[in-house]
């Protein structure tokens, strides 16, 4: 969009007089980081308010799996590849990080592919692939399990902590903890699933939304578009990313998904189990499943008591009320993954909204 | 964990394509968008081609953008004290 | 089968002083390496200026430059960016066994070049050779002495003062990493490695009054030199993002990977904060140089958030711009 119209509207969103109060989520993390990172958030109305959601894979990523990973990778002495995304989170008792300063093999790749790159070039020795990530990463995941079999690369596997977000979504409207008068939906997850997935929100729990992109232009109107149906009191689910999302999303990338993964339930970190709200692979891929391929037991899981990340992702708290945000819990020395994830709400807040 | 960027589509080279954005050239899969052409616009997350973007839609919201912002600026005027 | 350096180059024997005379000292000059344990230098100042600093980089060799051009030109600038004119340098060089004459030779020349070209001379010198494993193929440390024509005198940074960067904030850092990773990128970047004593000469003598801070942007890039300065101060860095130059390849791997150029080394850029009246004219300055082309004056002072460092972006929304914790990773959130 024209930089000039671009900064136009941005004194359009800033003059706005908001007829009342409202509360709007952002689902997507990518959207935090950019609502803060392009200044939109500096340009918001008095009365309007933004709620961060669970949408941060990294963020609602459990304990649990970052201890398995780890285990796996100790007791079967392999390579650990993974997005850059995940070094720093902390897990029950170490992270990966600290893992690799003490000698565990541990890659970051950019794509799912250089994973499987690397079991080619490395035959002697198994490879992991730590698959986190929503609907918008899940096919690429699901590619390199087929890349690999086509080229019969036997030394690679993945371990699975795959979400899908509608689910989230709705538990959280149905927990009903915390008011949120309408949703920014993600624009990249719905260029996987389309648009239609979302009407839910306002078919059932009347309440409207609106997908949209990630640039600054796609933020502003995104935001002007969604108050305007809050004010006109129109429940629907408006897709302002037009230019990437339709109706029906990229069904070939729903094909690969289909063909590799099964729906299954998955624990999110503070909401906890939802059904349908996870990946697993499919039994004809098991030689792929990490998680069958390495038999391992994780020690308990130990959450750190004060942290409130789970609150966090519900929208009960802004990172500013949790007590040990700054003060227990900086990037240096993270409690829970919003701090340390770049696209977490605590990490966002800390970088750019100490003020 | 959703970032993605626009690229242009240069070339093929076997399973792969040719992508490029300011400057730089990287490869990357389209099993997820098979129908790709030369000179596509596409949006890439993680080395993969997930969407291609809808050019002809890129430049009709930007026309109604602009129209809003056109009615919106004259009812601030209109609602501004002489 | 091609030349490697055994552990005997390192010795203190034969193979080490043939080494010393029939190449590093053929390559580096004989006529300014003493051979003594200490090399005597003439200096006539009342004050120098005096810096180390240890190189280790991987790939040894990139687009735009190598480990022995890094080695030069990072202690020139460390000594320029203080007002002082770059004389004598110092020059170490740890060895790992096994590794290729080649390759040495190669680094040696451009150590020479890179010398010659911001007008300093190698008087003195160490070989260390260490076993295969223990090293990156070749690390180097460079201390360098400078002189003070004229005593430096530098006023208060005040609100209303300007920002100048020299020029495209990233291109070392994103050079490196994009060779790193296996990220398969391809593009025309190239490190912005180079000696800026002439540069900067040039606006000190013209400006002498007007400049109130310089310093190279290196690790930690540009945020990280704006971050010093405001820490615990009572003024803040306003940085208009518009304004800060970046060439589209950096843009554009950044936007890939999720990087700030701000944060991303730079090897041949300085930020200069300068009062508002001479701004102009010491960016036209800059802009005269072949390595200042694209500078820029990217921001001000003020006292919005007083010890911070903030950025304005183009639709008029501010940010933080803290230092970071540690070194910006690839993600793909």
């Amino acid at each position: 969009m024209n930089r000039e119209l671009v900064k136009k509207l941005a004194e359009l969103l800033k003059n706005r007089k908001l007829k009342k109060e409202l509360r709007i989520m952002e689902v997507c993390g990518t959207h935090t980081a950019e609502f803060f990172k392009t200044g939109v958030k500096d340009l918001f109305p008095e009365g309007l308010s933004l709620i961060d959601g669970p949408g941060c894979p990294v963020c609602v990523t459990p304990n649990a799996f970052l201890d398995l990973a780890i285990t796996i990778a100790r007791d079967y002495n392999l390579i650990v590849a993974t997005f850059g995304d995940m070094i720093k989170v902390p897990s029950s008792y170490s992270s990966l990080a600290k893992e690799k300063a003490q000698g565990m093999d541990i890659r970051i790749v950019y794509s799912p592919l250089d994973a499987v790159k690397l079991a080619k070039d490395n035959p002697g020795r198994e490879v992991v692939f730590l698959s986190v990530g929503f609907e918008t990463t899940a096919p690429s995941e699901a590619i390199a399990i087929l890349e690999a079999e086509k080229q019969g690369i036997k030394n690679f596997s993945l371990l699975s902590c795959n979400k899908l977000t509608p689910p989230a979504v709705e538990a959280l409207i149905n927990a009903d903890e915390v008011k949120i008068d309408g949703f920014i939906i993600p624009g990249h997850v719905s260029a996987i699933i389309g648009r239609k997935p979302w009407d839910f929100i306002a078919d059932k729990y009347g309440k409207p939304g609106v997908i949209t992109g990630f640039e600054a232009s796609d933020l502003i109107t995104g935001v002007l578009s969604l108050i305007d149906l809050l004010e006109k009191d129109e429940k629907t689910i408006k897709n302002e990313y037009r230019i990437v999302v339709r109706e029906n999303g990229n069904e070939h990338a729903g094909k690969i998904i289909d063909q590799v993964f099964d729906v299954t339930s998955s624990v999110w970190r503070g909401i906890g189990e939802l059904p349908g709200s996870g990946l697993k692979i499919k039994e004809q891929y098991s030689q792929y499943d990490a998680e069958r391929k390495f038999p391992a037991t994780p020690p308990p899981v130990k959450e750190h008591p004060g942290c409130r990340c789970g609150d966090l992702l519900r929208g009960l708290i802004t990172p500013p009320e949790c007590p040990l945000f700054d003060k227990v819990c900086t990037p240096e020395n993270a409690v829970g993954p919003c701090m340390v994830s770049s696209e977490g709400p605590c990490s966002a807040y800390y970088k750019y909204w100490r003020r | 964990m959703c970032l993605a960027i626009p690229m242009t589509i240069t070339r093929f080279e076997g399973n792969y394509a040719i992508a490029t954005a300011n400057g730089v050239e990287t490869t990357v899969n389209y099993a997820m968008m098979p129908d790709l052409k030369e000179n596509d616009k596409v949006l890439v997350h993680a080395g993969f081609v997930i969407e291609k973007l809808d050019e002809e839609q890129a430049r009709e919201i930007e026309e109604t953008w602009k129209e809003y912002y056109e009615v919106m600026e004259k009812e601030e005027k209109k609602n501004m004290p002489v | 089968m091609t030349k490697k350096i055994l552990p005997g180059h390192g010795s203190g024997g034969k193979l080490m002083n043939d080494m010393i005379a029939g190449m590093i000292k053929e390559i580096l000059g004989r006529d300014s390496i003493q051979i003594d344990d200490s090399a005597v230098l003439d200096i006539e100042a009342d004050k120098i200026a005096f810096t180390t600093d240890s190189y280790t980089v991987t790939p040894i060799f990139f687009p735009g430059g190598d480990i022995g051009k890094l080695a030069i030109n990072g202690t020139v600038n460390d000594l320029a960016v203080m007002g002082a004119t770059p004389k004598y340098l110092s020059c170490a060089l740890i060895l790992e066994e096994g590794f290729g004459f080649d390759e040495f030779e190669k680094i040696l020349i451009s150590m020479k070049e890179s010398a010659d070209s911001a007008d300093i001379k190698i008087v003195t010198g160490d070989t260390k050779v260490v076993p295969n494993g223990k090293g990156d193929g070749i690390y180097i440390n460079t201390s360098g002495i400078g002189v003070f024509k004229k005593p430096l005198q530098r006023k208060q940074i005040e609100k209303g003062d300007k920002i100048i960067l020299s020029g495209t904030a990233g291109d070392h850092g994103i050079t490196i990493m994009s060779l790193r990773n296996n990220l398969n990128f391809s593009s025309a970047l190239k490190s912005d490695c180079a000696p800026l004593n002439r540069m900067i000469e040039s606006v000190i003598e013209k400006f002498p009054g007007s400049i109130k801070f310089m310093r190279d942007a290196t690790r930690g890039g540009v945020a990280s030199v704006m971050n010093e300065i405001t820490t615990g101060m009572p003024f803040s860095v306003k940085l208009i993002e518009e304004d800060i130059p970046v060439s589209d390849e950096v843009k554009g791997i950044c936007g890939i990977l999720g990087l700030d150029p701000l944060y991303v080394a730079n090897e041949g850029k300085i930020v200069i904060i300068a009062d508002s009246a001479s701004a102009e004219g010491i960016t036209a300055d800059l802009k005269k140089s072949e390595y200042g082309r694209n500078a820029a004056i990217i921001g001000e002072i003020d006292s919005v958030y007083p010890g911070k460092v903030y950025v304005e972006t183009f639709i008029g929304g501010k940010r933080l711009l803290p230092l970071l914790v540690e070194e910006q990773l690839p993600r793909i959130c």
